[in-house]
């Protein structure tokens, strides 16, 4: 049959394309892995950079991107827990609400660099931080709001409504009920938020070019106050502008980054998945 | 706005312990709540308030100049815009049509074991921060392209093919999504009139997840329009109109990595730095266009589908 | 808003903090120049635990902007500072200059062409010579690679090179030239691109690529980059690096130069392959 014979090309085709689109994700990943680990070792991630950062390890970009990390989740995780509270429990269908999902999804879709140069005008000359980890990591937080916000709000209406009214029943205060029932039940769903949120925050260089991020640093940085230098950016350094650069420990370099950003993401879904198999409704 | 508050407090029942505070525990994740429209609106302000200082001391015709050359004060934005434009159009044109596809096959075709390898690794592609993958496509694609018989490896080609593979992830999982809304009795009636597979899949899924695939190439869009240090690793930055049947293979400089290359050293309050703040203001406007059409799309075919 | 602000003052930024922890010197500028200022700072820095100088590349414009935002206390530059932008600082500047840089010209060791004059140079880098075979090369399109226009070296081949040192011109670079963002950028795409011209500080040059001899008029000598060359003054593009301080700068600060300037600091600027400054 000519239709057959037509379905049997299409779908040909279509799983070439499939193909097509997978095979390079995973000679990228593979040649990161193969040469990454040809410069890796212990010493490179806990030693200095030396002889203008050709030799020696990552230690400070690599500590640099864990603090501006560990900021990043004080920065976000506040707020985007309450903006999700307030949007599954308070939020009522109306303009208001509209408005915030709106203006959501557009704080998702705000290139990285905008928010780079938002940090800038904002939190480094505005309120005078500096190029420090605090401007970065404000900076940082604010691109992450969105992805927490929406993750953390999906888990905690998935709480069951019986929890909610059995507690309210029960004499308990809506506060009261949110904060004893829904979030302790909505937490693992919430944490994969925040931990997708870090794994962005972890990779991105354009908002901290501007706000944190140090070429080079002879010492780890003593205070948030201090610029520092983070793993993106120094990728990007060793990459492009660092003289007789060996090629290893620049891959070695994207395999820590890729790792730990790939770390994150796993950590979520594993907390994902091990609290969709855990839970009793 | 007040009204909901009311009625919050109303609902809010006195009792033992602690109460005094949550009256003002309410009021933070009030605040928390429409954080997020103060952020876009102070993000807004900011970059509108830092680029007028450009608006005023330059002409507006000045930005027609086909020349962007900061410190001779030549400011067009002409080769900017058309940098930004074809690298999005390459990334567009590549990532939209493989990331439908791989969908199709994903959710009709594959047998759900191979569903079950190459999704984590679309998921890991996902997570790979874009600047090793500017740092694959420097090290690795730009000498690639370069052999095909580009003058350089460093062009808008390169530049919107690394951006196609970052958007897939996005226009994969959306497309996913919208091919999986579609009512199994919508296949089931077509195949049951003795329409092929493929047929069912060309004539009938793909028109009813049309809106879904249109929000997935917005999305692109929006994401290959903002990505930045891949781009600037890749693209070779001549601030230049590229013309003729190779503009693909030329090189050009977007918006973006303007941004990125000259911003951290242009003098504060300079004109070039306000300039620069002025093409951030751009990008904010052209994003906030693209994802408040592409939400309002979803909203559409949420409420369409009859309240999912 | 509020508690920002708080954090901001209790952080108080690292410019006056005269705490006994480490103290920052902030040295930002020339990239031409960053290979030099992180080995001093390193040298320098095992010498003095207590001091940590951070490094920030970014070009000389950038270096001497952020002296006058206050943001950096040394600026390193690749070109001498000019006019407006002593008018923006404070007070008058200190000028320090540190080494001498020979800018080479350089292609593909597979690139037939060796030697070139400064006013082929300049059409080249105008896009008025567009292919090598009009330079004596094979067939092929030329691929003009330069510094982002930020950098000290663009602004000095701009006025030298592409103008000739004639100060009435407004000739610039021509739109397609690429504009890389390092000088890393522009020696890794000229091993790769036999179709690439490129400008570097001598210091950057490695054996992989093709150094051009120039020479300053039609008929004039051609003459290779070296120390000798540059110091002599016969290599047409030679230029001094400076660093630039505010001119009220910390004690430490200006130990930190006198070394620099001092036996070490020149020491490690001969061994980079920059010409040691004459005092």
């Amino acid at each position: 049959m000519r239709r057959q014979q037509r379905q049997r090309l299409a779908f040909l085709l279509v799983s070439g394309v499939a193909w097509a689109v997978t095979i390079p994700i995973m000679l990228v990943i593979g040649l990161i892995a193969t040469r990454g680990l040809e410069g890796m070792s212990w010493a490179f991630l806990t030693e200095m950079p030396r002889e203008g950062m050709v030799e020696g390890g990552i230690l400070p970009a690599l500590v640099g991107t864990v603090w501006l990390t560990i900021g990043t989740a004080i920065v976000a995780m506040p707020l985007a827990i309450g903006a999700a509270v307030y949007l599954a429990e308070y939020a009522r269908p109306g303009p208001l609400t509209s408005a915030i999902r709106l203006a959501i999804v557009n704080l998702a879709g705000i290139p990285s660099i905008v928010y780079g140069l938002f940090g800038l005008g904002l939190f480094v000359l505005y309120l005078q931080l500096g190029t420090s980890i605090v401007a970065g990591a404000l900076t940082l937080g604010l691109m992450t709001l969105p992805v927490v916000i929406s993750t953390a709000e999906e888990a905690i209406r998935a709480v069951p409504q019986e929890f909610r009214l059995t507690s309210l029943s029960l004499g308990a205060s809506r506060w009261q009920t949110i904060r004893h029932q829904v979030l302790p039940h909505a937490l693992p769903g919430i944490l994969t938020g925040v931990i997708l949120g870090l794994s962005r925050a972890a990779g991105e260089t354009a908002p901290i070019l501007f706000t944190a991020a140090a070429y080079y640093l002879p010492s780890l940085p003593s205070s948030p106050a201090d610029p520092t230098m983070a793993l993106p950016y120094h990728l990007y350094v060793i990459a492009t502008q660092v003289p007789n650069m060996p090629l290893a420990p620049q891959f070695a370099t994207a395999l820590t980054l890729m790792l730990i950003v790939l770390s994150l993401t796993v950590a979520a879904s594993v907390v994902r998945s091990s609290y969709r198999r855990r839970r009793e409704w | 706005m007040d009204a909901s508050r009311d009625t919050l407090s109303r609902t809010t029942r006195p009792t033992r312990s602690g109460n005094r505070m949550e009256p003002w525990i309410e009021r933070a994740v009030r605040l928390a709540g429409l954080s997020a429209i103060f952020i876009v609106a102070l993000i807004f302000i900011f970059l509108i308030r830092l680029s007028l200082p450009a608006l005023t001391r330059i002409p507006l015709s000045a930005f027609g100049d086909l020349r962007w050359y900061p410190i001779e004060e030549r400011f067009g934005l002409v080769s900017l815009v058309v940098g930004s434009l074809l690298v999005t159009a390459v990334a567009v044109g590549i990532a939209v049509p493989l990331g439908l596809v791989t969908a199709i096959y994903l959710g009709e075709i594959a047998p759900p074991w191979l569903g079950d390898i190459l999704k984590p690794l679309i998921e890991i592609l996902a997570g790979i921060p874009s600047i090793v993958l500017g740092f694959v496509g420097w090290v690795a694609l730009a000498p690639l392209v370069q052999r095909l018989g580009a003058p350089t490896g460093l062009t808008a080609f390169t530049g919107g093919l690394i951006l196609a593979y970052m958007a897939l992830p996005t226009i994969i999982s959306i497309a996913e999504d919208a091919i999986d809304a579609v009512p199994k009795s919508y296949r089931d009636g077509s195949l049951a009139l003795g329409a092929t597979r493929w047929q069912t899949i060309y004539r009938v899924v793909l028109p009813a997840a049309r809106s879904g695939i249109v929000t997935a190439v917005m999305l692109g869009i929006g994401r290959a329009v903002g990505e930045t240090m891949a781009v600037m690793m890749v693209t070779g930055n001549a601030a230049h109109v590229p013309r003729g049947t190779s503009m693909l293979f030329q090189p050009v400089r977007t918006m973006t990595a303007t941004i990125a290359a000259e911003m951290g050293e242009v003098a504060r309050g300079g004109t070039h730095y306000h300039v620069l703040f002025l093409i951030g203001a751009l990008l904010f406007l052209i994003t906030f266009a693209i994802n408040s059409v592409a939400a309002r799309l979803v909203g559409r075919r949420r409420t369409g589908e009859g309240g999912g | 808003m509020l508690a920002l602000g708080l954090l901001n003052m209790s952080c108080g930024g690292g410019r006056s903090d005269t705490g006994e922890a480490v103290r920052m010197i902030q040295n930002t500028g020339s990239d031409t120049m960053l290979q030099l200022a992180q080995a001093w700072a390193e040298t320098y820095g095992a010498l003095h635990p207590e001091l940590s100088i951070a490094v920030t590349g970014g070009g000389s414009g950038a270096g001497i902007a952020a002296l006058i935002n206050g943001t950096t206390e040394v600026a390193n530059a690749s070109r001498r500072i000019k006019d407006e932008e002593v008018a923006k600082l404070p007070s008058p500047p200190q000028e320090h200059q540190v080494a001498v840089d020979a800018l080479a010209v350089i292609v593909h060791p597979d690139n037939p062409v060796s030697q070139l004059t400064l006013r082929q140079l300049s059409d080249v880098y105008q896009g008025k010579v567009t292919n090598w075979r009009q330079l004596g090369g094979l067939d092929a399109p030329i691929i003009l690679l330069s510094r982002e226009t930020n950098s000290g070296t663009h602004v000095y081949f701009l006025e030298e090179v592409l103008r000739l040192g004639d100060k009435e011109s407004t000739d610039i670079f021509a739109s397609q030239t690429l504009l890389m963002p390092s000088s890393v950028g522009i020696t890794s795409e000229i091993r790769r691109n036999p179709n690439a011209i490129g400008y570097d500080g001598l210091g950057y040059v490695t054996a992989e690529e093709k150094v051009l001899a120039l020479a300053d008029s039609d008929d004039g000598r051609y003459v290779r980059p070296s120390v000798a060359t540059a110091r002599d003054g016969s290599y047409p593009l030679a230029r001094g690096l400076f660093l630039y301080t505010s001119g009220q700068e910390r004690a430490e600060v200006k130990d930190y130069i006198a070394w620099i300037m001092g036996d070490d600091g020149q020491a490690i600027v001969a061994r980079l392959g920059f010409v040691a400054s004459e005092k």
